[in-house]
C-alpha cells in the first residue's frame, strides 16, 4: 500500500496540475474555443511583446524574485549566527512564529501604513519635527522598482524561513558543532557561519526555492506595495485575465507563460549562484579565518531580525486601530475618536465564514500531511520508489501563475461535470497546500538519524511500529509546523476558493479580499485582523504543544 | 547451499558484499555462545556494511550474497525486527520523546501471560541491577554518559536477542568510563550466553573483549 | 432568437425536473413568478462596499418574504470574476445549469459577453417593472455606453462623473477642465486620476476628451485608426501639461476609485471624484472623509451612464434571477437605494410618472450635504461609444507607461 503513495500522490495532483497548465498553454497559443480561438498561432506573444512596460516589469518581478530570497536568509542566518543563547533572541524567536501568521495582503496594508507618506510613522514625527501639516509628495509605496513591495516581502519571508530554519536546526546539534569550532579559536559568527550553516542551507533549501517563486510571482502584495506603470509582471497578467475586453484573455495567457519562465529563470540563477557560492564558500572554509568583524555581525543580524518583527507588528496595530477608528486625518498620530461600528457591521458576518475556512484549511491540511507523510515514509524504507521522480510535479502549483492555473482547473472540473462546492474547494486547496506542507517536512524527515529507526528495529519494532511510535514522535514538532504551513496557505487562499467554490462558498478570506477591493482602511483592518485569527492558532498550537507535550523532555526541544 | 549446522551461535557463510562490482568484504566466521568475535579495520574498511547486513539495514546499493545463521536457522531474508539480532551503537540513542523506563519497555517483547505489571517489575529490576534505580521516570536527556550507556544496554539485554551486534559502542564515552562500560558490556553478554560481533578500531576494544580478531580491509 | 431561447429554457427544464419545465419566456410572467419561488439566485455582484453588501442582504430577505425566492449574493472584488467563471463554464461545455445567476453589470464587459453569446435574452424589457422607466426620455435605460441593450440586460442604477473636495481647505473649486488645470498647476502634487483601464481612470479621459474634442459626435461613433490621433491630440496635450503636477509627479497613479477617495481622506490630494455620487457622503459617515467635503460637476456636465443586471446563457435559477430583477426595479427597492444612508444610487425609474404613493418614497429621502441635489448635477453626457474605451486605455498605457 505505501509503496504506492507517490503514485496515488502525483496521480491524484497531476490532473489538476496538468489541467491547471493546459489551460495557460493553449490560450497562449491561440486555443479557447469558448472565446472564438479555434486555431494555434503566436499572435498572442506578438501582442504580449507589444504591451508596453513589459521589460520594466519582467526586470522587476525577476529582482524581487532573487533579492527578496537573498535578504531574508541573510537575515535570518545572521540572525541565528549571532543571537543563540541570548535573551532577546529568545524573545524574537517567540514573537516571529505567531507573526508569521499575518496573511501577506494584511501584512501589506499594515506595512503600507506604516512607511506611506501619510502613515504612522510619518505622523509620528509630525508636525513638530519635519513641518508637515499634510503629507508630503514623496514616492515611497509602489516606487517603480519595487523596493517597497520587496521590503514587504522581506518582512514575510523572514519569519517563515526562520521557523523553517529553527524546525530543521535540532537534528544538526548545533551546539556539538560550535563548541568544536569554539575550541579551535573560531568566534560565534563565524563557527555558526563555517559549521552550523552548510548544513543547514542544505535543509531550508526547499522553501527557499518556495520563496523565490513566491517572491517572483506574488500577486496580493504586489497589488498593495508594488509598482503600477508598469506593474510586476504577476499583476499585469492579472489585469490583462480581468480585462473587461475576453480577447486579452489571449495575451494574458502568454503573460502567465512568460512568468512561468521568469519564476523559473530566477529559480535557475539562484541555483548557479549556490554553485558559485559553493567554490568560493570552501576556499572561505579553509582559509581559516576566525571572525574578526564577528560582534558587528552579530548586531547586525539581531537588528535586522527586529526591525523585520516590529514592521510586521507595528503594521499590525496600525490595522488595528483603524479598525475601531473614527474620523482620522494626517497629521494627528491617534484617531479623534473611537468606534465599534466597523466591528459590530462585521460580527453577523464573521462567524460562518471564520467557521468554512478553519474546516476547508483542517481537511485540506490533514489530507495533505497524509499523503506527505506516506510518501516519505516510503521514501526512506525502500529502493523502488516508483513515481518518486515525478513528484516534482507537486511544485507546479507553486510557479505557475493562480489566476491562469485555476481557470484551467475550472475548465477541468467542468468538463467532468464536477459540481463546483465545498469539497471541490478542499481538493482545490489540497493542490496548493501539499507542495508546502512537503517542502516543509521532506527534509526534517530525510535527515533524521536512520539509526534511531535501527534502534527500534533491532529492539524488535516492526516498520509500522517504528513508524508510529519512533519516527512520528521524534518529527512531531516539524509535522506540527507543517500542519500550521498548510493551514495558513490553505487560509490565504482566495482565487481557488471563489473559483472551485463558483464564489458560493464563502470564507473568512473571500470576505476579506472583496471588501478590500473598496479600498476602506477601516474594514480592511476588521478582515484582516478577522483573517489572521486562524493562522495564528495553527502557529499557536505549533509552537506551544511540543513545548506542552515535551516539558519533561529536554532531548525534543534543544532547539537552537 | 549447505545444510544448516546444528550448533548454535552466530555464523556467516560465504558473506560477500560488494559495492559496483568490487568486493569490500568476503568473510566466514563462527561465533559461539557468550564468545565475542571483534573486526576491526579502518574506516570505511566496510565494518558497518558487515552489521547492516547482519542486522537488515543493507542499503539496496549494496550487493549481498551469503548466510547469516543464527542458532542453525538462516535469517538473512526475514525482515530486521524478526532477526533476533540486538545492536548496540556508539551513542546510546535513547529515545528523546520517552522517559528511561519507556525506552527499556519499549524493547520487552510481550508474553503470553506477562502483563503490564509484569513487564513493569521486570524494568524495575533491570534499572535497579545497573545502579539506576529510581530512574524509571527520568527524561534521558538528564543522564550521564555512563548513565545513558548503562541504560542502552539495559534496554538491549531487555528485548531478549539472540545475538548482538557492537558497533564501536564504546568510543564516544569518556576514557575514565570506558573501562567500566566495556567490563559491563562483555559480562553482561557472556552471562547470557550470548554471540557477540564486536565492530571497532579501537585495539583495547578487541583486547577487553578477549575473542578472536579479524582485520578487514 | 425566439427559437434558441426556446431551445436553451428546454435544455434548462430537463435536468431540474417538471416544477421548472416551464418556460422562461418573460411574456407569461406569472409563470415565471411560479417557477421562481423554491429557486435559490446566486447574485454576483461586487462587494467592496459595506453598504451596497447590506443593501444587497436587504433585497434578499425582502425576496424570500414576498416572492420566496432565495438570493445568495456572491461577492466579487472584480466583476472579472464572474465573467470568468461564465467563461470557463462555456469552454467547459456547461451549457445549463450554470453557477451565475445574475451579474451586476455594464459597458465593455456587457458588450463583451454579448459578443460572445455569454449571456441570456431577451428577457429585461418584458419585466413588469421595465415600465415605470421612460425610454423615450431616457435612452440611456436601454444603451448601454451606446450599445443598444436589446434586452439581454435589465437596468438597475445610474451613476455619474462628480467631484469632491474638502470645503474647508478649498472654499471655490475649479468647475472647467481648464481651470481643473491651472487649479492643479497652482497646487502641485495635490491632484491624480486613477490608472487606467481602471474604469474610473478612463471614465476620467473620456470626461476630459468630450470636452476637449472638436467635434463631439466622433465620439459616439466606433473609434477609427485613422482619425484617433487627430481627435485625442488635444487630450494628450492637456495630459502632457497636467503630468508633472499631479500627485507623485505622475509617475504612481492610484489603482481605483477606492484608493483615490483614500488619497483625499488621507489628505495627500485635495480633489477626487467617483462615479458614484452618494460615495462622498457615505464616507463622511463612515469616518473616512471629513464632514467639511463637498461635491460639485463640471459647468458643462459630465459622463453618465446606467449600469445593469445580466443573466448569463447557461444560468440554472433564470426565472427566479428574472423575479429578482423585477423587483430591484419596483418603486420601493429603487427608492431604497437611492437614500445615501443606504446605498445612495440614483433610480433609473421616472420617478415624476410614478403614481404620488410611489413617489413620495423618493419625495422622502434626505440626501445630505455632500451629496449633490439632483439639480445640480447638471446636463449628464452620455457615454462615448465603447470602442473609444479600450483604444484610449491603450494609447494611455503606450505615452505613459515606465516613464
Amino acid at each position: 500500500m505505501l509503496r504506492l503513495a507517490p503514485i496515488v500522490a502525483v496521480a491524484v495532483l497531476a490532473g489538476p496540475v496538468l489541467a491547471g497548465l493546459a489551460g495557460v498553454l493553449l490560450p497562449a497559443f491561440g486555443y479557447l474555443p469558448a472565446l472564438g480561438g479555434e486555431g494555434l498561432s503566436l499572435l498572442a506573444w506578438r501582442q504580449l511583446v507589444a504591451q508596453p512596460g513589459l521589460a520594466q516589469s519582467v526586470a522587476v518581478s525577476l529582482a524581487s524574485g532573487l533579492l527578496v530570497p537573498l535578504v531574508a536568509l541573510g537575515i535570518v542566518f545572521l540572525f541565528l549566527a549571532g543571537g543563540s543563547g541570548t535573551r532577546l533572541f529568545a524573545l524574537i524567536r517567540g514573537a516571529m512564529s505567531p507573526l508569521l501568521a499575518v496573511p501577506h495582503a494584511a501584512a501589506a496594508f499594515g506595512l503600507a501604513f506604516l512607511i506611506a507618506p501619510s502613515g504612522l510613522l510619518a505622523r509620528l514625527a509630525s508636525p513638530w519635527l519635519t513641518g508637515w501639516l499634510r503629507p508630503p509628495d514623496l514616492l515611497i509605496v509602489q516606487d517603480p522598482a519595487g523596493l517597497a513591495m520587496m521590503l514587504g516581502l522581506v518582512v514575510k519571508e523572514v519569519p517563515f524561513l526562520l521557523l523553517m530554519s529553527l524546525a530543521a536546526l535540532p537534528q544538526l546539534r548545533p551546539q556539538a558543532r560550535l563548541a568544536l569550532a569554539g575550541s579551535l579559536g573560531y568566534r560565534p559568527v563565524a563557527a555558526w557561519f563555517k559549521t552550523v550553516a552548510p548544513g543547514l542551507y542544505p535543509l531550508v533549501r526547499l522553501p527557499v526555492f518556495a520563496a523565490i517563486a513566491y517572491a517572483s510571482s506574488v500577486v496580493d502584495v504586489a497589488l498593495i506595495l508594488g509598482p503600477s506603470n508598469p506593474p510586476t509582471l504577476s499583476v499585469a497578467v492579472l489585469r490583462w485575465f480581468n480585462d473587461p475586453d475576453l480577447s486579452y484573455r489571449f495575451v494574458a495567457s502568454a503573460g502567465a507563460v512568460l512568468q512561468i519562465g521568469v519564476t523559473m529563470a530566477a529559480l535557475a540563477l539562484w541555483w548557479g549562484g549556490e554553485l558559485l557560492l559553493a567554490a568560493l564558500g570552501r576556499a572561505w572554509l579553509e582559509g581559516g579565518g576566525r571572525g574578526r568583524i564577528d560582534h558587528a555581525l552579530a548586531w547586525c543580524g539581531q537588528g535586522a531580525m527586529l526591525l523585520a518583527g516590529s514592521a510586521l507588528l507595528f503594521g499590525l496595530v496600525g490595522l488595528a486601530v483603524n479598525s475601531v477608528a473614527g474620523f482620522w486625518r494626517f497629521p494627528h498620530l491617534l484617531p479623534e475618536h473611537f468606534t465599534a461600528r466597523h466591528w459590530l457591521a462585521a460580527a453577523p458576518n464573521l462567524a460562518g465564514p471564520l467557521g468554512t475556512a478553519l474546516l476547508i484549511a483542517g481537511l485540506a491540511t490533514v489530507l495533505s500531511l497524509a499523503v506527505v507523510l506516506a510518501v516519505l515514509e516510503n521514501e526512506t524504507r525502500g529502493a523502488r520508489r516508483p513515481g518518486q521522480a515525478a513528484l516534482w510535479l507537486l511544485y507546479l502549483p507553486l510557479i505557475v501563475p493562480q489566476v491562469a492555473f485555476l481557470s484551467g482547473l475550472a475548465i477541468g472540473t467542468g468538463m467532468l461535470s464536477l459540481r463546483p462546492g465545498f469539497w471541490l474547494v478542499v481538493a482545490g486547496h489540497v493542490v496548493f497546500v501539499l507542495p508546502y506542507v512537503f517542502l516543509s517536512l521532506s527534509e526534517p524527515y530525510r535527515r533524521l538519524d536512520p539509526r534511531w529507526v535501527m534502534a527500534a528495529r533491532t529492539l524488535g519494532a516492526g516498520p509500522d511500529r517504528a513508524f508510529w511510535t519512533v519516527r512520528l514522535p521524534m518529527l512531531s514538532t516539524p509535522c506540527l509546523t507543517a500542519a500550521a504551513v498548510g493551514m495558513a496557505v490553505s487560509i490565504g487562499q482566495y482565487l481557488a476558493t471563489q473559483v472551485l467554490g463558483a464564489g458560493r462558498v464563502a470564507t473568512v478570506t473571500t470576505e476579506a479580499v472583496a471588501l478590500a477591493s473598496g479600498g476602506n482602511r477601516r474594514v480592511i483592518g476588521v478582515w484582516a485582523l478577522a483573517q489572521a485569527v486562524l493562522p495564528a492558532l495553527g502557529f499557536g498550537v505549533a509552537l506551544l504543544a511540543p513545548r506542552l507535550v515535551w516539558r519533561q523532555r529536554r532531548g525534543m526541544r534543544s532547539l537552537g | 547451499m549447505a545444510a544448516p549446522p546444528t550448533t548454535g551461535g552466530l555464523a556467516l557463510r560465504g558473506v560477500r558484499i560488494g559495492l559496483r562490482g568490487t568486493t569490500l568484504i568476503d568473510i566466514d566466521a563462527a561465533i559461539a555462545p557468550g564468545e565475542v568475535l571483534t573486526v576491526m579495520g579502518r574506516s570505511g574498511a566496510g565494518k558497518s556494511t558487515l552489521l547492516a547486513y547482519i542486522a537488515g539495514f543493507l542499503d539496496p546499493a549494496f550487493s549481498a550474497a551469503g548466510e547469516v545463521l543464527l542458532d542453525g536457522a538462516a535469517i538473512q531474508l526475514l525482515p530486521a525486527q524478526a532477526r533476533g539480532v540486538g545492536l548496540l551503537f556508539q551513542d546510546p540513542l535513547l529515545f528523546p520523546h520517552l522517559s528511561v523506563g519507556g525506552n527499556l519497555l519499549f524493547g520487552m517483547p510481550r508474553q503470553a501471560g506477562a502483563g503490564r505489571s509484569v513487564r513493569w517489575a521486570m524494568m524495575l529490576a533491570a534499572l535497579d541491577s545497573a545502579g539506576l534505580a529510581g530512574f524509571e521516570a527520568r527524561d534521558p536527556a538528564t543522564l550521564s554518559g555512563g548513565q545513558k550507556a548503562r541504560a542502552a544496554l539495559l534496554r538491549l539485554m531487555l528485548s531478549r536477542p539472540r545475538a548482538v551486534l557492537l558497533d564501536e559502542p564504546f568510543s564516544a564515552l569518556d576514557a575514565t568510563l570506558r573501562d567500566d562500560i566495556r567490563t559491563l558490556v562483555f559480562g553482561q553478554i557472556r552471562r547470557a550466553g550470548l554471540p557477540c560481533l564486536l565492530v571497532t578500531h579501537d585495539a583495547e576494544d578487541a583486547a577487553s573483549a578477549g575473542g578472536t580478531v579479524i582485520e578487514l580491509g | 432568437m425566439l427559437t434558441r431561447r426556446t431551445t436553451l429554457a428546454a435544455l434548462l427544464a430537463l435536468p431540474l425536473g417538471p416544477a421548472l419545465a416551464v418556460p422562461a419566456d418573460p411574456t407569461h410572467w406569472p409563470a415565471i413568478a411560479a417557477a421562481a419561488r423554491g429557486q435559490t439566485v446566486y447574485w454576483n455582484a461586487w462587494a467592496g462596499e459595506t453598504r451596497i453588501n447590506a443593501y444587497i442582504a436587504w433585497a434578499g430577505r425582502e425576496m424570500e418574504r414576498r416572492f420566496g425566492v432565495r438570493v445568495v449574493h456572491v461577492k466579487l472584488s472584480d466583476t472579472a470574476e464572474a465573467v470568468a467563471r461564465v467563461v470557463a463554464e462555456k469552454a467547459a461545455g456547461t451549457l445549463s445549469g450554470g453557477a451565475v445567476d445574475l451579474i451586476w453589470i455594464n459597458g465593455a464587459n456587457f458588450a463583451s459577453m454579448r459578443r460572445n453569446g455569454l449571456l441570456f435574452g431577451p428577457w429585461a424589457e418584458r419585466l413588469p417593472n421595465f415600465a415605470l422607466t421612460d425610454p423615450a426620455d431616457h435612452p440611456e435605460v436601454r444603451q448601454d455606453f451606446t450599445v443598444p441593450t436589446d434586452g439581454y440586460e435589465a437596468p438597475w442604477g445610474r451613476a455619474q462623473l462628480v467631484f469632491f473636495y474638502d470645503s474647508a481647505t478649498l472654499p471655490t473649486p475649479p468647475r472647467t477642465v481648464p481651470a481643473l488645470a491651472a487649479w492643479a498647476h497652482a497646487h502641485p502634487g495635490r491632484f491624480t486620476y486613477p490608472l487606467p483601464p481602471d474604469f474610473l481612470g478612463t471614465t476620467f479621459l473620456k470626461q476630459l476628451l468630450l470636452d476637449l474634442v472638436a467635434d463631439r459626435g466622433a465620439l459616439y461613433r466606433p473609434v477609427q485608426d485613422a482619425t484617433f490621433a487627430g481627435y485625442t491630440a488635444p487630450l494628450w496635450a492637456y495630459l502632457d501639461d497636467l503630468r508633472p503636477v499631479l500627485w507623485r509627479k505622475g509617475r504612481v497613479f492610484p489603482a481605483n476609485s477606492a484608493e483615490l477617495r483614500r488619497l483625499v481622506a488621507d489628505n495627500e490630494t485635495t480633489i477626487g471624484f467617483s462615479f458614484d455620487p452618494a460615495s462622498a457622503q457615505a464616507a463622511i459617515a463612515a469616518g473616512e472623509l471629513p464632514a467639511s467635503v463637498r461635491s460639485f460637476v463640471l459647468a458643462g456636465g459630465t459622463v453618465g451612464n446606467v449600469n445593469f443586471l445580466a443573466i448569463p446563457f447557461n444560468a440554472a435559477h433564470r426565472q427566479g434571477a428574472m423575479v429578482l430583477a423585477n423587483f430591484l426595479l419596483s418603486p420601493a427597492a429603487q427608492a431604497r437605494k437611492q437614500d445615501p444612508a443606504v446605498m445612495g444610487s440614483a433610480t433609473v425609474l421616472a420617478v415624476d410618472k410614478l403614481p404620488p404613493a410611489d413617489r413620495a418614497l423618493f419625495d422622502r429621502i434626505d440626501l445630505g450635504p455632500a451629496t449633490p441635489r439632483p439639480q445640480q448635477l447638471g446636463r449628464l453626457i452620455p457615454e462615448p461609444h465603447p470602442s473609444w474605451m479600450g483604444q484610449l486605455a491603450t494609447a494611455w498605457a503606450q505615452r505613459y507607461t515606465g516613464t
